[in-house]
């Protein structure tokens, strides 16, 4: 398939980083990431199914500071695909596609991912408590 | 202009002989993990430091079982449809190409079908609650 001297297409780096294109290459990263997470979801289900020790290293693990890093980066992950992949499924059904209906419900899902992660962990540190 | 034959527009598909498919299966997992993943967010706060006995008895909860089975499914059918989507654009050596392919679908299914199962077993009694060390 490798030829010599065809000329290329302009690489990524070439265009003015825009928030439409950076939100879909966002899309793609947190979609990549989150099958990463579920290997710690079924590893945190099998777990459980085998008893409370195997149990305890899984809850040892997300306590730590590596495995709190991951969960934070988890729920951002899916939080941001959650409301972009909303996004999508609105432009799928044919709405939105004004260029000022893309970059403001792009910005929507900017502000909603993060706020609602932060949200979120704040909850989750009332409930555990410390 | 259209240069298809009636029997090519009929059926419907181009030279990739597929494809259709794959958009919606895509659509479809992703309106149905919409609702999963809202609810699947609010248990896992709810039960941040659940020992085992808690953890169990909240897997093995009928409502929770279904739900967890369902969300299972639909994550790795969804996961595994993305992964080959950007591994058709990247992986540009047709023999890398397959391998990672075949990769990302066996492994989707091992998951699917372990994490499924560890449910069940739970959900059908086979797991003695214990406080864990």
């Amino acid at each position: 398939m490798q030829s010599d001297n065809r000329p290329l297409s302009p690489h990524v780096q070439i265009y003015k980083p825009q928030l439409t294109s950076s939100l879909s290459i966002l899309h793609r990263l947190t979609g990549i990431a989150m099958v990463v997470g579920t290997l710690l979801l079924v590893w945190w289900l099998i777990a459980a199914a085998a008893g409370p020790e195997a149990f305890a290293v899984v809850q040892g693990f997300v306590d730590g500071w590596f495995g709190r890093l991951l969960l934070f980066g988890w729920t951002f992950a899916l939080l941001y695909h959650l409301g972009n992949g909303v996004r999508h499924l609105v432009w799928d059904a044919g709405w939105g596609f004004e260029l000022t209906s893309v970059y403001a419900s792009g910005w929507i899902v900017v502000g909603g991912s993060i706020g609602l992660t932060i949200v979120a962990w704040i909850i989750g540190y009332a409930v555990r408590g410390a | 202009m259209d240069f298809k034959t009636p029997l090519a527009r009929a059926r419907g598909l181009g030279s990739a002989k597929s494809g259709v498919e794959h958009w919606w299966a895509q659509r479809w997992t992703a309106l149905a993990l919409v609702p999963l993943t809202v609810w699947f967010v609010i248990s896992v706060i709810a039960h941040i430091g659940a020992d085992h006995t808690a953890a169990v008895a909240w897997i093995g909860n009928p409502v929770t079982a279904v739900l967890l089975t369902l969300l299972i499914a639909a994550v790795f059918h969804h996961g595994q449809l993305g992964l080959q989507v950007v591994i058709e654009d990247y992986v540009h050596d047709e023999r890398w190409k397959l391998v990672s392919l075949f990769a990302v679908k066996g492994a989707a299914i091992v998951l699917a079908v372990a994490g499924i199962l560890a449910v069940l077993r739970i959900a059908t009694g086979g797991v003695t609650p214990g406080v864990g060390a």
